[in-house]
């Protein structure tokens, strides 16, 4: 350590009396106030760890003055948007869906309730947006198994299909290949038929006559189906469980049975309601 | 001729840093040299001249632009706001006089600021600091500050001895005068900016009702207090310390750029005014220090070129004024290049070239964004479609075999008017669409409607009746046509189907 403050010849400034390889520091001065400034934001920390949560301490954490926490503003602001949704709450409580669905207001608040509530319990087999998966139908189309108006989808939101509940939608169509109820000839016979309902292929009279016998009961004379047992309609373009001669085989022969809970108990009335009114406003509502 | 050259008793901040560090040095060991250094103070002395009345110009032009711009009426109609430059940011408007900008069209803020920087750099290449020394902020407010400074505690020996003098109730009084006029102007200044995001007369109305929202009341008190801060105490500390631009400029600078110079050729040797000075053996500089009692930033030009100086000049309307006294020629400071100072030494005839290879593209890139703009200006449309197809589902089934596709459709009506548009689509042949919440039947065309300067969201669906669809996916076209005036906005989409 130089004893003596040195001068560097070059630029006429004080150096700091560092050296590193030959090469020396030179003494710039820092304005004071620039140090003050430093000081500042110290004492400006200092005050927010005063003021806000800042320390871990033996029985949790130092909760500062002023006992601000995340935690609490989120509820509140759950809670604000609660009491803010309270006025759309308790007049869907009581109205229809049908009447929601004419009000303005009310049906906006529902389309956006549902929307939320169905991401969270219905798109898992409906797909986002209603779109479906095999076995588990579209809701943005214009067909209906249990019947498109608002009315008859509260109620199978409400009670499900298949789901054990007293006023489940239910309707079972019988396996024709179990004890030989009919031939694989007759099957196939009345999968052709059935094709040429939507205009593919070329029914046989035995089909038709199949069809008569066995089917018609529940899928009506014309087979344009029946709401009330599920029923589908099977002149139209829309296929639950696939397109083809292999698929309506199969369903003939051994059918699947989609199940939906019953959502009475799951989710709370105003809820059911505003999914109700969500579907119906997918794109086939009747 | 020959009247009497007043000598200041003015020595540079350098200069005055140096002597105490100087003396500290005698007195304290290596180690504990000072890192820090106390502020000198600077008491510019006033100044007459022609650079000081172009500086009064611009500081009266630039002042007058900033506070009274908001209060500029421009009748829009009754759908939107009176005020000709406002930046609405509840409404997500921008208003200049004619033009209305939207968020999406903040493009055009960009090439302002692109143009700025292009023009400050020119401006810089040319003429060195001419930001800094006429037009910054920071100068014109530390100007107005200075003058307010001057009315109330005197030119600079007075206010040298004030400061020195003991606190008195004549002191006090002073001071507490010069800060009130200072926060009243920062308080101004902060207002008026304000009322660049407000209508000015309804915030005035409110500021003597004393209904401010608090945000407003904040920004206020904010820029009142950084107003204050800046050209009341820290002056030529920000401009030395704080901003960015003093360190970088020198990039645009070359050897034609004019720049405050001391023409050292012609001051030196210098020497103190004599009664009958022989001017074939001394220099023309007096050494009055007239250019170091002016400074703002306290340097003394004939040092060289500095950091510190923003090329204000009042140096050279100091040393004129010094030069016309003692009777010789104006301008031993003055705006000079270096290659000018070389061709001097080398005795070589004497130019100024402003078409220079960085002034050129400067320039020319000015231009060129200058016409993009222009431009984009001209062709800007006030209608505007914009098509978001659905992704989930993707399309839709129905049963007679057509396919459904779902759009958002958002059309920008950007007229102060409502309207109503025919939105047809064309790729799918035998395309129906029905849009959500209307009654009407599905068919080739649907009307939708827009309330003036707002953009209306509509849900769309799209039909493509069976078999009309030739591949997985179709390109379509949404063409928006305004029933009254035909005006046409068209927005590309597609159009999605089955796997083939």
């Amino acid at each position: 350590m130089p004893t003596k403050v040195e001068k560097d010849v070059v630029t006429g400034t004080h150096t700091t009396g560092h050296e590193w390889d030959g090469i020396k520091e030179l003494n710039t001065p820092l304005p004071k106030w620039w140090l003050y400034v430093l000081w500042a934001t110290v004492v400006w920390s200092a005050v927010y760890f005063v003021l806000y949560p800042s320390v871990p301490w033996f029985t949790g954490y130092f909760k500062g003055v002023l006992g601000y926490s995340q935690r609490v503003t989120l509820e509140n602001a759950l809670k604000d948007a609660r009491a803010a949704q309270a006025k759309y709450r308790t007049k869907i409580k009581t109205a229809t869906p049908a009447a929601i669905l004419k009000d303005d207001e009310l049906r906006s608040f529902a389309i956006a309730g549902g929307r939320s509530a169905f991401a969270d319990n219905c798109a898992p087999c409906h797909g986002p947006g209603g779109g479906g998966r095999p076995g588990a139908p579209v809701l943005a189309d214009d067909d209906w198994l249990w019947g498109g108006t608002i009315e008859q989808i509260y109620q199978t939101v409400r009670y499900g299909v298949r789901s054990g509940h007293d006023e489940a939608r239910a309707g079972d169509m019988p396996a024709f290949a179990n004890d030989d109820t009919l031939k694989p000839d007759q099957i196939s016979a009345v999968a052709d038929y059935v094709l040429a309902l939507s205009g593919k292929g070329t029914a046989t009279e035995a089909g038709r006559k199949i069809f008569a016998d066995n089917c018609a009961a529940c899928h009506g004379a014309n087979a344009k189906g029946n709401s009330g047992v599920g029923a589908p309609n099977l002149t139209d373009a829309i296929w639950l469980y696939g397109r083809g001669k292999k698929a309506i085989v199969s369903q003939v022969s051994m059918p699947k049975h989609g199940v939906m809970p019953s959502w009475t108990g799951r989710l709370d009335a105003e809820t059911i309601k505003m999914l109700a009114v969500y579907v119906h406003t997918l794109g086939g509502g009747k | 001729m020959n009247e009497a050259v007043n000598v200041e008793n003015a020595v540079s901040v350098r200069a005055q840093a140096e002597a105490r560090e100087g003396k500290d040095a005698v007195k304290i060991p290596a180690d504990d040299m000072p890192f820090y250094a106390d502020r000198v103070r600077v008491y510019p002395r006033k100044v007459e001249g022609g650079f000081r009345k172009l500086k009064w110009a611009a500081l009266f032009v630039l002042l007058a632009i900033y506070y009274g711009t908001p209060w500029i009426r421009w009748d829009r109609g009754p759908n939107a706001p009176d005020q000709a430059v406002l930046v609405d940011l509840d409404g997500r408007r921008f208003y200049f006089f004619w033009i209305e900008i939207w968020p999406q069209e903040i493009y055009y803020a960009v090439g302002l600021l692109v143009l700025a920087a292009f023009g400050i750099f020119l401006a810089t290449a040319l003429a060195g600091r001419v930001w800094c020394g006429y037009a910054c902020p920071q100068t014109v407010w530390t100007d107005l500050y200075m003058w307010v400074e001057r009315l109330i505690e005197g030119d600079r020996n007075r206010r040298i001895m004030l400061d020195r003098a003991p606190l008195t109730v004549a002191k006090a009084v002073k001071k507490v005068v010069k800060h009130t006029a200072w926060i009243v102007i920062a308080a101004l200044t902060g207002g008026a900016w304000v009322i660049y995001f407000q209508d000015a007369p309804t915030l005035a109305r409110d500021l003597v009702a004393g209904q401010l929202s608090l945000t407003t009341a904040f920004f206020i008190g904010l820029l009142t207090f950084t107003t204050y801060l800046l050209a009341g105490w820290a002056r030529e500390q920000v401009c030395t310390f704080m901003c960015p631009w003093p360190r970088f400029q020198a990039a645009m600078f070359d050897t034609d750029t004019l720049i405050v110079t001391y023409k050292g050729w012609r001051g030196e040797p210098r020497a103190k005014m004599t009664p009958k000075p022989d001017w074939s053996s001394r220099g023309d500089c007096v050494d009055c220090n007239a250019c170091v009692a002016v400074c703002p930033t306290g340097i003394d030009i004939r040092d060289g070129q500095q950091l510190e100086c923003i090329s204000c000049a009042l140096c050279i309307d100091a040393c004129n004024a010094v030069m016309a006294k003692v009777g010789r020629p104006a301008n031993l400071i003055g705006y000079d290049t270096e290659r000018r100072a070389q061709a001097r030494a080398a005795g070589e005839p004497l130019g100024y070239r402003i078409l220079r290879p960085r002034t050129v593209l400067y320039a020319l890139l000015m231009v060129a964004v200058g016409t993009v703009m222009l431009v984009m200006l001209a062709t800007r449309t006030d209608l505007e479609i914009n098509a978001l197809h659905d992704r989930n589902p993707l399309f839709v089934w129905l049963s007679d075999g057509g396919i459904r596709n779902g759009y958002t459709i958002k059309v920008l009506n950007k007229r102060a008017t409502p309207r109503v548009f025919n939105l047809t689509v064309s790729g799918v042949p035998g395309a129906t669409m029905r849009v959500v919440g209307q009654t009407a039947e599905a068919g080739a065309a649907v009307a939708l409607a827009a309330k003036p300067d707002r953009v209306a969201e509509y849900k769309v669906y799209l039909k493509a009746p069976a078999g009309s669809l030739k591949a997985e996916r179709t390109d379509i076209r949404f063409l928006l046509t305004d029933s009254k005036t035909g005006a046409v906005a068209s927005r590309a989409s597609f159009f999605h189907g089955p796997e083939r």
